[in-house]
């Protein structure tokens, strides 16, 4: 089965400044995948151009099959999407916004339906502008579903909410790809990629850096353990450094850091115990996604591209 | 056709939730219309208003006023903040053409101007003895040129300007225009040499010259037609010119 997004050699430039330079990826269906980057990465200019609403200066575009360029309307009933920086008519009510988008693109599950799904039955009557942030993200939610589309674009459907509310949108979010429906998930929220994306891409000044797994991309751009402990100041742990594989040890009045590859926590562990010590407070810090986007993102060498 | 329909439908909604706008172009018009008659009455003076009765003169330019104001003062705003909110982004990702949209707004500014002239008519004739037009299907078939064409030019000014705080301003400024210039206010016999030649200029002014041949019996005024047909031909050609340009980027 061919991908639902193929995208190699994306291109796209606003006067003189390059927005995007080269990005290359395949979204797989059924998938959640994240493209996660710094402001001004070129994320959103990406699900730009695969909608149709913006056109690409190069590159090779098809989504589910059709080529966004020229087939843009056929491609937009087809796809479901959450736009940053997108509104409603301030007096335009939720039932009201449902209904229409409903007749507009037919297709999907009844407008009242949807409105029960995402908990928006009581605002059913409540004008766009007097909506809270959750409820807007949840409505737009409902909107991007109203035609039953293969393929749901969410652009930072998180930002803006308190943590509650993202929470939430998380549990929306898995629940569209439990519908069937492919996701393009961008973001800037390291916690939400690492949860929610199957696969994802790092960008940074409108270039990949690094694709795969949140697993896969930890691996391989932030291999470094680190192993923390209380331990009185004035007791020597040099021997610490002996050990295999440690490469750096810091002393804070009496926080110990030690950091290193390999079963760094049992090697760490073990020396101290053979030596009387046993912190009640000793961990391994795991690296997490951000770690390894902070890696990749923070290369003080980082390809020149803009 | 169907999302045009619908689309009309929830617009007619905004536009009738949105008072101040409604009060603008349903209700204005009327208060005018009372201060002149109270200020002139309806005696013709053979010096001013073309001789005729000042009451007849200021129904076309008002009924002319009332599709002009529907026109630049509240679509433009309307299509502006839409753009400036992301509320066209949204539509345009849910595969809405601009065109639908468009005819949309369009279809209910001509729907609120014809209820504004109708109303303006209605008062004019039963309190004021204003004449009935003479020609009414001439009245009705200029009065929806009119009415299309000032709604394409509101259409124009919505995708050409920025935000709708510009919208906002430069239409009421053109509404003042109209209003001062536009034959609605003081008589072009009154008005000094310069002024004068700038009504000529004005929309309204052959608008309400284009209503008030076939309204008075008199036929058809050639300038007046051309001049509101090359208004809504440029209108349409400029704002789906800017729309393709829109589309391209």
């Amino acid at each position: 089965m061919a991908a639902v997004v193929e995208v190699s050699g994306l291109r796209k430039q606003y006067g003189r400044t390059v927005a995007v330079a080269d990005v290359s990826f395949e979204v797989e269906a059924g998938e959640i995948f994240g493209l996660l980057g710094p402001n001004g990465s070129g994320k959103t200019t990406t699900v730009e151009c695969l909608q149709g609403l913006r056109r690409a200066d190069a590159g090779r575009l098809r989504v589910l099959r059709l080529d966004p360029a020229s087939e843009a309307m056929k491609l937009r009933r087809l796809v479901g999407s959450q736009l940053q920086d997108s509104a409603l008519p301030d007096r335009l009510r939720v039932g009201e916004a449902l209904e229409l988008f409903a007749t507009i693109s037919p297709g999907g599950p009844p407008w009242r339906q949807l409105l029960q799904e995402w908990g928006l039955a009581d605002q059913r009557d409540t004008a766009f502008a007097n909506l809270s942030g959750g409820q807007r993200q949840r409505l737009f939610v409902a909107l991007a579903l109203v035609s039953n589309p293969r393929l749901v674009v969410l652009d930072e459907m998180t930002t803006g909410l308190d943590p509650a509310a993202r929470r939430v949108a998380w549990d929306l979010v898995s629940a569209v790809r439990d519908r069937g429906a492919t996701v393009v998930l961008v973001t800037h929220f390291m916690d939400e990629a690492q949860r929610l994306c199957d696969r994802l891409a790092v960008l940074s000044r409108g270039s990949v850096l690094a694709k795969g797994t949140a697993a896969e991309l930890i691996a391989a751009h932030q291999s470094e353990t680190v192993v923390r402990f209380t331990a009185p100041p004035d007791v020597d742990l040099s021997y610490l450094s002996a050990l295999a594989d440690v490469r750096h040890i810091e002393r804070d009045g009496d926080q110990t850091t030690v950091r290193g590859g390999g079963p760094l926590l049992a090697r760490v562990a073990h020396a101290l115990v053979e030596r009387g010590i046993e912190p009640a407070d000793l961990a391994a810090h795991t690296p997490t996604l951000e770690d390894a986007y902070l890696s990749l993102t923070g290369d003080p060498n980082p390809d020149g591209t803009s | 056709m169907r999302a045009l329909r619908a689309m009309t439908w929830v617009e007619l909604k905004l536009f009738v939730r949105e008072p101040l706008t409604v009060l603008f172009v349903l209700v204005l018009p009327l208060v005018m219309l009372y201060v002149l008659n109270g200020v002139f009455g309806s005696q013709p003076d053979p010096s001013v208003w073309e001789g005729l009765p000042p009451i007849d003169f200021y129904t076309s330019a008002y009924v002319a006023l009332a599709a002009a104001t529907a026109g630049v003062l509240a679509l433009p705003v309307h299509l502006a903040g839409y753009r400036e909110q992301g509320v066209l982004r949204r539509f345009r990702a849910s595969a809405v053409r601009p065109a639908t949209l468009v005819g949309a707004h369009m279809a209910v500014t001509v729907l609120i101007a014809t209820v504004g002239a109708v109303l303006l008519t209605i008062m004019s004739v039963a309190v004021y003895d204003a004449a009935l037009p003479q020609d009414w299907g001439g009245v009705i078939a200029g009065f929806l040129l009119t009415a299309v064409a000032f709604a394409a030019l509101g259409a124009l000014l919505g995708f050409l300007l920025p935000t709708a705080r510009a919208a906002q301003g430069l239409g009421v400024l053109l509404f003042f225009l109209f209003l001062m210039l536009g034959g609605a206010g003081p008589p072009t016999e009154v008005l000094p040499d310069a002024l004068a030649r700038t009504s000529e200029l004005v929309p309204v002014t052959h608008a309400a010259e284009l209503l008030r041949g076939p309204w008075t019996g008199t036929g058809w005024d050639e300038t007046a037609l051309l001049f509101i047909v090359t208004l809504l031909a440029v209108s349409v050609a400029l704002t789906a010119w800017q729309l393709r340009r829109d589309g391209r980027t």
